[in-house]
């Protein structure tokens, strides 16, 4: 399943400290929207806002609506547990669990709520998810052994497999190549132009290359300066975007000559 | 002119590292050393005991007959302590490094690492005059009620003075040295995993399972197995406490004794063989402890590969 987000309005602050201002965007079902933009103009933050894991950081808080084919993330009496478990997220840093096998962290999103799964299932669905994450063959004779001891990419592609375990609606990647060589990187980009046949993909990249290769439409924000909150600038296809953008300060950037 | 100076730099530089490497080892060595030497006075000042003829022993019937019952004591006390304070201490460290409001969590920190900090014949006498004489009722309801398991049996005992009243006692003195290093453990466990599990949809209680406990595995033992030490060695708080005798199985009624508190009480008065006895005890509880610490150690490396060290 894959459902699109509308966010309208939406401020985020840490603490008293606004940190992302007025965002109004559509991020349509099945496609890759990516977010570009320079350091510390608040894409991470934005990002997490769309499953609420900034909550996560004490004093961090959102006005404004993200609306989930129409259901809003922040209505009362919404859980961000259940949201989290439909929108799931990729971090920058690969972060398979340690104390787990490959089997384990693949499955640790769907044994939680105490589902229970027959053993038979549970194969199934760790073949389905490694082999969508293009990493199946290269663990499946050691699938008892810790996610730790893989490389960096394929530590990144265990992550993916964790998260599209749980068949969330929506994929949520914070620079999820910053870590890793070229060769794994090329290879999470092929992941992420398949994953948009099943879901909604939202990458921040600060690889603009990246995003010219796997988004079909890009967000650009920016920051007028420190202590001043990022904005979104602009939000166009991408061939718009790096081609004929409409703001000079994207031109700018995608252009090379700031950020 | 800058050459000397740069020679002289380093120069220093190298007398620090060769210092400091020379005080570690030699802080090694000598910390191996003090152990080998405490090994060495226990067992040559224990060697009477096992030479003696069997009738010279306490009771009679040998060094072995001797201490058994207080072995058992020991252990029994310290475990009772560790299935009081293991869970609660864990607890209470969670609660602290993952629950609390930040400012509540700090005061509650401060008053953790207070308590563990109190001399240990103040909770022996608060157990002695407060805790031993609040427990007598429940006793009796637990002799009254629950008297057919072994350990509940009756009569109870009438002043509260019982190894279950030590157990608690004990548990009340280790609660805070397993809460306060647990706490510690907790802290430090990866911001990175536990945003992976709530990412997936955990809730907080399924992602301290997930990313926090199985990380915190190895120092909950630690903590756990330091909490055993402080148990197993606790001389004035059980010698206050419990108002010894014989083994027995009731935990209810006044009897048995732990190695620590027999020997305190006794070594005073103590000469001769009888002195070499009591030494000899301190060599059984120094074998205990040492034992606890290498199951402990080897629990821990069992896991390394999943350890997270990696
Ligand atoms: N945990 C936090 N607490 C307070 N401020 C934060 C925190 N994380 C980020 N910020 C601030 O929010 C702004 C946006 O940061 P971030 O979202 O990380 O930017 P980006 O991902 O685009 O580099 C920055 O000014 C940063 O200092
Ligand atoms: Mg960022």
């Amino acid at each position: 399943m894959s459902k699109r987000i509308d966010v309208s309005d939406l401020h985020v602050y840490y603490g008293d400290f606004l940190a992302v201002e007025d965002v109004n965007i559509t991020l349509d079902a099945k496609s890759v929207t990516a977010f570009i933009g320079p350091s510390g103009c608040g894409k991470s933050t934005f990002l997490r806002t769309l499953n609420r894991m900034h909550e996560v950081i004490p004093g961090a808080r959102v006005e404004g609506k993200v609306l989930l084919d129409g259901d809003n993330l922040y209505s009362d009496g919404v859980d961000p547990v259940t949201v989290r478990s439909q929108i799931g997220m990729v971090f920058q840093r690969p972060n398979p669990f340690p104390t787990m096998s490959i089997r384990d962290n693949v499955l640790a999103g769907v044994k939680l709520n105490s589902r229970r799964i027959s053993k038979s299932d549970a194969d199934a669905l760790v073949e389905s998810s490694l082999s969508s994450a293009n990493l199946w063959n290269e663990v499946k004779d050691r699938l008892d052994k810790p996610g730790s001891g893989l490389s960096g990419g394929q530590q990144q592609r265990l992550c993916i497999a964790r998260a599209i375990a749980v068949s969330p609606d929506v994929i949520l990647m914070d620079e999820p190549c910053s870590a890793l060589d070229p060769i794994s990187t090329l290879a999470i980009e092929d992941l992420i132009n398949e994953l948009k046949d099943q879901y909604t993909v939202v990458i921040v990249t600060h690889n603009m290359q990246q995003a010219a290769r796997v988004s079909d439409k890009t967000a650009f924000f920016n920051i007028a300066g420190t202590g001043k909150p990022g904005k979104l600038i602009e939000f166009a296809e991408t061939a718009t975007i790096f081609n004929n953008p409409g703001e000079k300060s994207t031109e700018d950037y995608v252009s090379g000559r700031f950020g | 002119m800058s050459n000397t100076k740069l020679a002289r730099r380093a120069g220093t530089g190298r007398t620090g590292d060769q210092v400091f490497s020379g005080a570690a080892l030699g802080a090694g060595v000598l910390i191996v050393a003090i152990l080998f030497a405490v090994a060495m006075f226990l067992v040559i000042q224990a060697l009477p005991t096992f030479t003696a003829p069997r009738s010279e022993s306490t009771g009679g019937e040998g060094f072995f007959a001797y201490i058994f019952p207080i072995v058992i004591g020991t252990l029994i006390a310290a475990m009772i302590a560790l299935i009081i304070a293991t869970p609660i201490g864990v607890a209470v460290a969670l609660f602290i490094s993952h629950y609390a409001p930040r400012s509540l969590a700090k005061g509650m920190g401060y008053v953790v690492d207070l308590l563990a900090a109190i001399p240990s014949v103040i909770y022996g006498a608060w157990g002695a005059s407060f805790l031993a004489s609040s427990l007598k009722g429940p006793y009796q309801w637990l002799a009254e009620n629950l008297g057919w398991i072994p350990i509940f049996a009756g009569p109870a005992s009438g002043t509260g003075k019982t190894i279950l009243t030590a157990g608690i006692v004990l548990a009340v003195m280790v609660l805070p040295i397993i809460a306060s290093l647990t706490r510690e453990i907790f802290l430090q466990a990866p911001m990175l995993h536990q945003e992976a599990a709530l990412a997936l949809g955990a809730t907080r209680w399924e992602m301290i399972r997930m990313a926090v406990l199985p990380f915190a595995r190895g120092g909950i033992i630690s903590a756990v197995m330091l909490g055993l030490g402080r148990a197993l060695g606790e001389t004035l708080a059980v010698a206050l406490v419990l108002s010894s005798g014989p083994l027995i199985a009731s935990w209810i009624r006044s009897g048995n004794q732990t190695i620590a508190a027999e020997i305190a009480l006794n070594f005073p008065e103590a000469f001769g063989l009888r002195m070499h006895e009591l030494i000899a005890a301190g060599l059984v509880l120094f074998l205990i402890t040492l034992l606890v610490n290498v199951v402990a150690r080897w629990i821990i490396s069992r896991h390394k590969e999943f350890s997270g060290a990696n």
